[in-house]
């Protein structure tokens, strides 16, 4: 399956991603939109920031999946190989972080519910967005 | 604290209705002049040390940034500039040389943008490339004088080393110190897609890049960095640099704190040291001692090498290249005064030397009249900046172009001309970690051989309306050349006529 | 192959998902005492506060059983397993014969004998559907509400009530909230915030006897009451694996594979007994995801395929009144405490591992944590400064970082 890879060895640290991310998903038409009058839409791929690396980290969509095992309302289940959340089922209860090892989930304060990556197959991007975004092909969308 | 009398160069221009504060302008700016403010909640700027790279307004994903020209004015002064002034301010505060990078920028005329091209209209007629062969393969070096056969009446050629070259361009000399790595390997690898060459510069050759000896020319420059038995051997070609476009008659000085543990083990001197490079090669009097070297480096090589030698376009320049045609150099390069640098001091670099389109027909001239032309091929740099000045140049007699400035572009140069400051925002002439890690050379080579490509694409074009379909059938072709707006001095010294003539 | 379940809820539905990633045609037979489609158990309480709907409530979706071709025999007991003839007796006397027989019939309240207990008004555990349901028909605005027990299940009774703006008690013999969760100190900032929201706590006392609207309290207190809401633990359900002959300690015991003592009999979920890798203990882990995963676990063995269920560690997230907490592994070792107002962290180190952590408060990507507990990663691979700063992959060598998130493309 084609997942989202970062290559640590060129990711600027620059957030684009994270930016791009957020506003692919927050439904807006474009990334004005999506942060006009300070809103905050949440990124599902967050950059760590170290003296001389960093690196983007979302959602690896992993085999074990212990997020969706624990998921105490069933709003994670894995479909045709993507680990996507039903955001309406979610309550926020956050055992998915207490369970993801890649620290992948990400906690939308305000709603206290989870996003994680879903590889933009729930939005209209058609392929990821950070991938699409990055100027430094640091993020690559490929098979393994 | 004393009156600061320097004015920012530019101005930052934001969009307070685009801006949505994700401070990627202020991650990607070397020159720290991004900041938020969060008392303010805003992104605010010190222009004071923008130098208009355009990093910011590239990566701004809602394109809410502009930088421009300070409009403020000093009073107006047809002979006292606004620029010169400033300069006198600079000196007057500091006591130093002013230094500055990449090419030339004053506007002297630009003699590429006189010359108009011919072509074919109802008798030889135009040649369509995509229809029919279309040949831009280019040997450079020593040519056969005459034609020999052995006792079966089979030609016996003489075994002089040369390049072959794909298409008639290569990339001119920037040495890993000046560039970054990842700029280095972008032109290797550009180089050897393409089926040309790229050139070491005076840094010496990382380790790394030896697997692209083949497409590597190695150039020995007066102060020797890096040079030694491997270097040479590992090769296409040995470039002797006597000189360059940018900075004739002087050296170079790559500052200390640039020379880190890998460029410290490339150019083979101490970390932390200044790299000088002396203004002459200390070994270098006389044409005599010039062919000396090349004798060596040959003999060091066995013999199979070809040697060029660089100098800059100079007043003298016909009678300088007459000498190294004699000196046993198979190639000269020759460089115009609006060839790049990393760095020179900025009265040398916009007052010294001579366009390099003059040069090259006087040169190319000289060497016809004194029949020694095919001893030895002609390269020609110093703001070759598209495919049309390399067919122009081709027709003024050179045998190929050196490309760096155009193959920086490609990488993503925005001609800020700060390089010497290393913060290069681009990653190209900057020896930060942070910064060099910005130039994926996997994004430019691509972007640096399709430049190339284009250009090629764009020669046979040219070449096919001449009714041309062979790059040896322009060399030297003024026939197809005329000028445009020029003088008739200038016009003898290119050797064309006037357009309507 | 017939494969039968007691019990609908995740250990169920774990294993179902589990013998189908094996089986895809055996027959399964589901039978379940609560006359539900399966939900989550968790979900009670946001039900109650109105923020998971009777629609949202399921656990799987509604055509999980058609999908996965399970037969359901809802409001059915089952009373006994026939080892000898390899079937389940059901309340009514029908008997289903099992190839595999999976017991996954999780725990009760427990309710302890108190004085006049009978002549309580309204009295209810808070462990089912029903249960909530029947709490939703009597409550109403400013309803006194006494809670038995300041553990997980009786805060989220109460942050569920305060919704209907319960004037609520909680009782405690305990004299602090959460201590199987929770230390001291991460305890009391917990309960000065229930308290902040209007949660009333008397910590240390219990009830001393019930009359039909109030408790008189040990410590000489009386709290009236319009219900009491007894959340004091919960007791597994292991009697018929007992009464089988199975093996049964605290809980039913079971082998890596989830099976239990008995041929062709598993178990999973809060009834079994667990291992607990972070203490090296055995102990009952009644977690969700932990029912999950051993149902899954065995699920997978129940069609063929050996499969083990390891590195189990006790784990919680959970919130109240919108103040998160994550925690997982053991508490004994040497500890890093950071606090800064409702922020708290604690990290037990031990034997050169991190063994356990509790956070409050700021919860992010808490898993990076819980992994290191579960894969036992050596400390002096990784960086301890940023370790205790926050949990990231920075602290991970670069190997481990290009093994972890898939490395470099070259």
């Amino acid at each position: 399956m084609k997942k989202v890879y970062v290559n640590e060895d060129w990711c600027l640290g620059c957030h684009l991603c994270e930016f791009t991310c957020a506003a692919a998903n927050s439904g807006a038409p474009d990334m004005i939109k999506a942060f006009a009058g300070g809103k905050k839409p949440v990124a599902r791929i967050q950059i760590e920031e170290g003296s001389a690396v960093n690196f983007a980290v979302q959602c690896r969509h992993c085999e074990l999946h212990p997020c969706v095992k624990g998921c105490i309302s069933g709003a994670l289940s894995v479909k045709d190989g993507v680990i996507v959340c039903d955001e309406e089922r979610c309550v926020g209860c956050y055992t998915c972080v207490l369970s993801c090892p890649y620290g992948a989930i990400v906690i939308d304060g305000a709603g206290h519910k989870i996003r994680k990556c879903d590889l933009c197959t729930q939005n209209s991007q058609g392929e990821p967005a950070c991938v699409k975004a990055c100027p430094n092909n640091a993020i690559v969308f490929e098979e393994r | 604290m004393a009156i600061n009398y320097l004015n920012p160069l530019f101005e930052v221009v934001r969009n307070p209705d685009r801006c949505i504060k994700c401070r990627v302008c202020e991650r990607q700016c070397a020159n720290e002049v991004h900041h938020y403010d969060p008392d303010l909640d805003r992104m605010v700027a010190d222009e004071t040390s923008c130098v208009d790279c355009q990093r910011c307004v590239t990566l701004c994903p809602t394109r809410a940034l502009k930088i421009r020209p300070n409009e403020n004015q000093f009073r107006e002064n047809g002979n006292w500039s606004q620029q010169i002034m400033d300069e006198v301010y600079k000196q007057a505060g500091s006591g130093g040389v002013l230094l500055s990078a990449m090419g030339n920028p004053r506007e002297y005329p630009v003699y590429w943008d006189k010359i108009l091209l011919n072509a074919s209209q109802v008798t030889n007629p135009p040649i369509d490339p995509l229809r029919e062969p279309m040949e831009t393969k280019t040997f450079l070096g020593k040519k056969d004088q005459s034609i020999h056969y052995d006792e079966n009446g089979k030609a016996v050629y003489e075994k002089n080393p040369y390049l072959e070259l794909d298409v008639p361009i290569m990339f001119s000399a920037m040495s890993f110190g000046s560039i970054s790595k990842n700029a280095h390997e972008t032109l290797a690898r550009a180089a050897q897609e393409l089926g040309t060459y790229y050139n070491t510069g005076e840094g010496g050759l990382h380790k790394d890049f030896y697997k692209y000896g083949a497409n590597t020319i190695c150039q020995v420059a007066s102060g020797r960095f890096g040079v030694f038995k491997e270097y040479l051997d590992t090769g296409a070609a040995i470039e002797i640099k006597m000189g360059q476009g940018a900075k004739p008659g002087i050296g170079g000085h790559l500052p200390g704190m640039k020379i880190n543990e890998e460029i410290s083990k490339t150019r083979m001197i101490p970390k932390g040291t200044d790299a000088i490079s002396p203004a002459p090669h200390h070994d270098i009097y006389s044409i005599e001692d010039l062919r000396q070297l090349v004798l060596s480096l040959k003999e060091a090589t066995n013999w199979e090498k070809p040697v060029i030698v660089k100098i800059a376009a100079v007043h003298n320049v016909a009678a300088i290249a007459s000498g190294i045609a004699r000196s046993g150099a198979d190639i000269i390069a020759i460089d115009g005064y609006r060839g790049g640098t990393g760095a020179a001091p900025t009265r040398i670099r916009d007052n010294v030397g001579i366009p390099i389109e003059l040069a090259l027909a006087s040169v190319d001239q000289r060497l016809r009249d004194e029949g020694i032309r095919n001893n030895i091929s002609v390269v020609v740099g110093g703001s070759v900046r598209c495919s049309a000045d390399v067919v122009k140049a081709v027709a003024l007699g050179a045998d190929a172009v050196y490309i760096a400035t155009a193959a920086l572009l490609a990488m993503g140069c925005h001609l800020c001309r700060s390089c010497n400051t290393g913060k290069c925002n681009w990653g190209i002439a900057t020896q930060r970690a942070d910064l060099v890690k910005r130039l994926n050379p996997d994004i430019a080579y691509k972007r640096l051989v399709n430049l190339v490509h284009a250009w090629d694409h764009e020669i046979k074009e040219m070449m096919g309306g001449m009714g041309i379909n062979s790059i040896e059938s322009l060399r030297g072709n003024r026939l197809m050349l005329r000028g445009i707006g020029l003088t008739q001095k200038e016009l003898d010294i290119l050797g064309i006529m006037h357009a309507g003539e | 192959m017939n494969y039968v379940i007691i019990g609908n809820a995740a250990a169920a539905v774990g294993t179902i998902e589990g013998i189908r990633e094996v089986d895809k045609t055996g027959k399964i037979t589901v039978i379940s005492e609560e006359n539900y489609h399966t939900y989550s158990r968790p979900l009670i309480s946001y039900w109650l506060m109105g923020k998971v709907t009777d629609k949202n409530i399921y656990y799987r979706s509604p055509d999980f059983y058609e999908k996965n071709g399970v037969e359901t025999m809802f409001g059915c007991r089952a009373v006994k397993i026939d080892t000898a003839s390899k079937s389940v007796v059901l309340s009514d006397g029908n008997t289903i014969p099992y190839d595999k027989l999976m017991v996954a019939t999780g725990s009760k309240p427990f309710v302890p004998p108190m004085n006049g207990m009978e002549k309580i008004a309204s009295c209810h555990t808070f462990m089912s559907y029903d249960s909530v349901k029947a709490i939703r028909s009597e409550i109403t605005e400013g309803s006194k509400v006494l809670i038995i027990g300041a553990g997980l299940i009786g805060l989220k009774a109460a942050e569920a009530l305060n919704e209907y703006k319960a004037d609520i008690t909680v009782v405690d013999m305990a004299d602090r909230i959460l201590p199987s969760i929770l230390d001291v100190r991460a305890g009391s900032i917990m309960q000065k915030h229930i308290e902040s929201k209007g949660t009333k706590f008397i910590l240390g006392t219990s009830v001393d006897e019930f009359s039909e609207h109030s408790a008189k309290l040990k410590n000489g207190a009386t709290v009236d009451f319009d219900m009491v809401i007894i959340a004091v633990g919960v007791r597994p359900n292991t009697e018929l694996v007992a009464d089988a002959g199975g093996k049964v300690e605290r809980g039913i015991i079971c082998d890596l594979t989830q099976k239990t003592s008995l041929d062709d009999v598993y178990a999973a979920g809060d009834c079994t007994v667990s291992h607990d890798a972070s203490s090296d203990t055995d102990k009952i882990l009644a977690l969700l995801p932990n029912a999950y995963m051993q149902g899954e676990v065995a699920g997978r063995n129940m069609a063929g395929v050996e499969t083990r269920y390891v590195n189990a560690i006790p784990m919680n997230a959970i919130g109240f009144f919108g103040l998160h907490i994550i925690t997982a592994g053991s508490y004994d070792g040497e500890e890093y405490v950071e606090e800064n107002g409702n922020n708290y962290k604690k990290l037990v180190f031990k034997d050169g591992l991190l063994k356990g952590y509790i956070l409050m408060g700021d919860v992010k990507r808490a898993g990076i944590y819980t992994s290191m507990i579960k894969e036992r990663i050596d400390l002096k691979d990784v960086d301890m400064e940023m370790l205790k700063d926050r949990p990231q992959m920075m602290m991970f060598g670069k190997a481990r970082r290009e093994e972890k998130l898939g490395g470099i493309f070259r």
